[in-house]
């Protein structure tokens, strides 16, 4: 058994104390939008915020925490997607297939709140969360309209034939 | 589904299929596919309208629920087909709304859809004829509906955005309002129905928003591996390590006991699950399990044996010659210049982010199975193989890939090693996940191969032969399929092709010698984002790189000497480079790289700016990609699927290797299979250059021209080429003067 304080609610959840957090997420608590990559801590798909901080839920035994650890899925990140780095996400269309996406925007939500401003090394640095579909360049551009430090670039161009 | 099929009849069937516009942050109706067992989700589905044709359902409200028959998987497919059926039906673009067909669907209504399969890049260049004909047929039975009721001839009436207008008695009505009676019309003679000039596109050749974003920003989207049903057991499962080993035993016993109450089954010869309450007790009763393995002759197998049986084939007689034009030998023989070089490339792992998985439920007369795949009749067909329970019985309920690239297509085995599972335990849903490790090791890797490439020049620097021989594993042979023959397998030379249309060599050579040594092993492949012309590109455009060199020619203008016969390749080349500013000066120690490629029908080119450091390390500042694909349904998806290309390209250049260490695949998870990050992705401009003659395919045709590029801009500053990928595995030393 473990008490545990998830998007502001306090739940009583029964799993084996060396129980990963994410699967105690996904499983015993109901919230698949955390998603499970790796196991190992590589990959960022399962990022949460533990008061505050991005975790990689996959490698934290549920044990470890405590009823007073303020636990944030991306469930819990705002009502009605109102986020600005959901609404940045909107705006450049970042998802493809999305399945790395939440763990993207809890990492993107950890640095702005510690860092409002991010150049491009702060975003670099800090965003270190695996996406095969390659949306890297969106990602950048989205903390950075997010920030308000650089409005939306399109590298693209078409040309008429 | 039966009540899907008779949807005409009631409205409550309906909810359970769309989830309405109260999803967050968008301000467009987004409709999606909720699986059985999620009625909660449902219950807020928007209400049901009838069934215009088997693509277009129009509600009350006039949003029209366009169907789509093909896979999402992140490539856009969805938006683009939906773009197509909306230009042609006149309605709202801001009132659409999507759903999927089931295969179950499509097989009672004789394949109304057409094919589902996804993969080839073939989901608008193959479905755009008749996705729009579909759209059209449905506009014209709405405005017959509305010159009905009014008593007017049909072509005295205007449609826009969903509205209809007869301005001589100064009427409109919407196609919400007619969309009953319009349902009733027969659909109008296939030969009355005209598309439209894309050159008079609205909404198709526009960047529009995708239709799929915003329940991927809340964690909303549910993916095959979160389905919840009532009663659902979790499966982990692990298949012998070594290809072609067989399971001998397990000792259940010994996870007596272990929370969640697991059980251990065998799934087939060579595969062991177990079944517990969460998926995560079952991992680690499954980790706690003793099982036997029979690794069989495999196990003697290592990346070196395997590299040597290739490098057999380079120069072997016996090769099946598939281009043979002049006489290459002779004419390389008795050239002034003779260019010799050996490349090679590893096995890759798909790696889609959401490992394989499936859920099943079986009883006596039905199975069904939640997915991730991209083709649901292909996962259909599996299932009634594994149950042996006639087509009509199986059910597939796609949903959203978080990752495709083409391991969710053809094999399947997620689905028979799911359903194997599920029918021991009838009626009870199984949700099978593999683990990262599971996933990495038991892939159907992109095939190994060497190329020795050999070309001779004349005294003034002209190519006057090129003899090219690929030694490597054939993904037609492991399926057993009739076009590996006797080795004669031309999939494997995929971009050499003399054939124009869909992946023909850009180049003319006075003399050529194309040829294939298949060299098959014991590892699983099939097609990998790409597939074959990944591989061929390199070989090809870091050829012509040394070449080029080896001639004292500008590899721009050696290449344009070449192509003057292609002019649809040529101008493509040409875009890329005009926009990369080629030859002009760059910032000090950066060099280009440039590489030119055909395939699934689109022309692509590619210029990389690139530094090497004192260290060795290679760093990609920007990549210019150009793209003729005929017409460009979406800009802006075009150019999302370009910069992924560039993501998926880079990473393996740079990282992507899956070793074999006795018989068995040695890189288990993201630590040792690395994957290119955020920090390390260039700048990536798009050129989008329709010639709107041709419908090509996007999800694949850039990846192949990424390495090369990249290599070949390492070539520049060093002075050496790069023969061999990984580049982690290379020693590149950065050149005196760079």
């Amino acid at each position: 058994m473990a008490t545990l304080n998830i998007n502001g609610r306090v739940r009583e959840v029964e799993a084996e104390s060396d129980t990963p957090l994410l699967w105690v997420i996904r499983e015993q608590v109901g919230l698949t939008g955390t998603k499970y990559g790796c196991g190992v801590a590589q990959c960022g798909a399962c990022s949460v915020h533990i008061n505050g901080e991005v975790q990689r839920s996959c490698a934290i035994p549920v044990g470890t925490l405590k009823a007073t650890d303020r636990i944030v899925t991306i469930e819990g990140l705002s009502a009605n997607s109102s986020h600005p780095v959901q609404k940045a996400w909107l705006a450049l269309d970042v998802p493809q297939c999305g399945y790395c996406q939440s763990g993207q925007i809890m990492a993107a939500v950890a640095l702005l709140g510690k860092n409002p401003q991010p150049s491009d090394k702060d975003i670099d640095d800090a965003m270190t969360n695996i996406c095969r579909c390659g949306t890297y360049q969106r990602v950048r551009a989205a903390v950075h309209l997010a920030a308000g430090t650089r409005t939306a670039e399109v590298g693209r161009t078409t040309s008429e034939a | 589904m039966k009540r899907t099929i008779r949807r005409r009849a009631t409205n409550l069937s309906r909810r359970r299929f769309l989830v309405g516009s109260a999803v967050a942050g968008g301000g467009l109706a987004l409709g999606f596919r909720v699986p059985f067992g999620i009625e909660a989700a449902a219950a807020q589905g928007a209400a049901a309208g009838p069934e215009v044709n088997a693509w277009v359902v129009v509600k009350p409200d006039s949003t029209c629920v366009i169907r789509i028959a093909r896979s999402e998987m992140g490539q856009g497919t969805l938006t683009g087909l939906a773009q197509l059926v909306a230009e042609e039906l006149e309605c709202d673009w801001n009132k659409v709304a999507t759903e999927s067909p089931t295969p179950g669907e499509s097989l009672a209504r004789k394949r109304v859809w057409g094919e589902m399969g996804t993969g080839g890049s073939r989901g608008i260049r193959t479905s755009e004829d008749y996705v729009r004909r579909g759209g059209a047929a449905a506009r014209m039975m709405l405005l017959q509906a509305a010159a009905n009721e009014w008593k007017v001839s049909v072509g005295e009436l205007m449609v826009s955005d969903g509205v209809i207008t007869h301005a001589a008695s100064r009427r409109a009505t919407t196609y919400g309002k007619v969309a009953a009676a319009a349902a009733k019309l027969p659909p109008p003679d296939p030969a009355s129905i005209k598309l439209k000039d894309p050159k008079d596109w609205k909404i198709a050749g526009k960047p529009v928003k995708r239709l799929d974003t915003a329940p991927k920003l809340d964690g909303s989207l549910v993916y095959a591996i979160d389905v919840k049903l009532p009663g659902m057991q979790c499966a982990a499962i692990k298949a012998c390590p070594v290809f072609g080993g067989k399971l001998v035993s397990f000792n259940e016993s010994k996870i007596a006991g272990r929370p969640g109450f697991p059980r251990a089954v065998k799934v087939n010869d060579s595969t062991v699950a177990v079944v517990a309450d969460t998926w995560w007790r079952a991992k680690s009763a499954l980790d706690a399990l003793p099982i036997v393995w029979n690794e069989g002759p495999g196990a003697a197998q290592s990346s070196a044996t395997i590299a040597e049986h290739l490098k057999e084939g380079l120069t072997a007689p016996g090769a099946y010659a598939a281009r043979s034009e002049g006489n290459a030998l002779k004419a390389i023989e008795g050239a002034a210049k003779k260019v010799e070089a050996v490349y090679g490339t590893p096995f890759l792992a798909h790696a889609t982010m959401e490992p394989m998985n499936c859920t099943a439920r079986i009883s006596a007369d039905r199975a069904e199975v939640w997915v991730a795949t991209q083709n649901g009749e292909a996962s259909q067909a599996s299932l009634s193989e594994e149950t042996g329970l006639p087509l009509d019985r199986c059910e597939v309920y796609k949903h959203v890939l978080g990752g495709g690239f083409g391991r969710r297509g053809g094999a399947q085995d997620f689905v028979r090693q799911a359903a194997a599972i599920a029918k021991q335990f009838p009626g009870v849903p199984i949700k099978m996940i593999w683990s990262r490790e599971e996933d990495m090791t038991h892939d159907f890797y992109r095939p190994i191969s060497q190329c020795r490439l050999t070309a001779g020049i004349d005294d003034a620097g002209k190519l006057v032969g090129m003899h090219v021989r690929v030694s490597g594993q054939s993904i037609n042979a492991f399926n057993n399929s009739p076009l590996a023959k006797d080795g004669r397998d031309d999939r494997q030379l995929q971009g050499y092709y003399e054939k124009p249309g869909d992946a023909q060599l850009g180049y003319t050579f006075p003399n050529l010698l194309i040829e294939y040594a298949m060299r098959n092993t014991h590892v699983p492949v099939g097609p990998w984002r790409g597939v074959n012309t990944n591989q061929n590109a390199v070989y090809m455009e870091c050829f012509i790189d040394e070449v080029a060199k080896a001639a004292g020619a500008d590899p721009v203008e050696f290449r344009r000497a070449l192509m003057q016969k292609h002019p649809k390749h040529l101008a493509v080349l040409d875009a890329a480079a005009a926009k990369a500013d080629w030859g002009k000066p760059l910032p000090a120690g950066v060099h280009r790289g440039v590489a030119q490629f055909m395939g699934y029908g689109s022309y692509s080119a590619a210029v990389a700016e690139v530094s090497v450091g004192k260290d060795g390390k290679v760093k990609v500042h920007r990549m210019v990609l150009a793209l003729n694909c005929g017409h460009a349904v979406n800009p802006d998806q075009i150019a999302a699927q370009v910069e992924g290309s560039v993501a998926y390209g880079l990473s393996a250049a740079l990282y992507g290797e899956c070793t074999v260490e006795n018989g068995r695949i040695a890189e288990r998870n993201f630590d040792a299979y690395e994957i290119m990050r955020l920090a390390e992705m260039p700048k990536v401009e798009t050129v989008i250059v329709p010639t709107y003659d041709f419908w090509g395919g996007v999800g694949e045709p850039t990846i192949c021209v990424v390495a090369p590029a990249v290599l070949n801009a390492i070539f520049a500053a060093t002075g050496k080429p790069v023969r061999s990928l990984p580049l982690k595995n290379q020693r590149i030393v950065q050149s005196a003067k760079a």
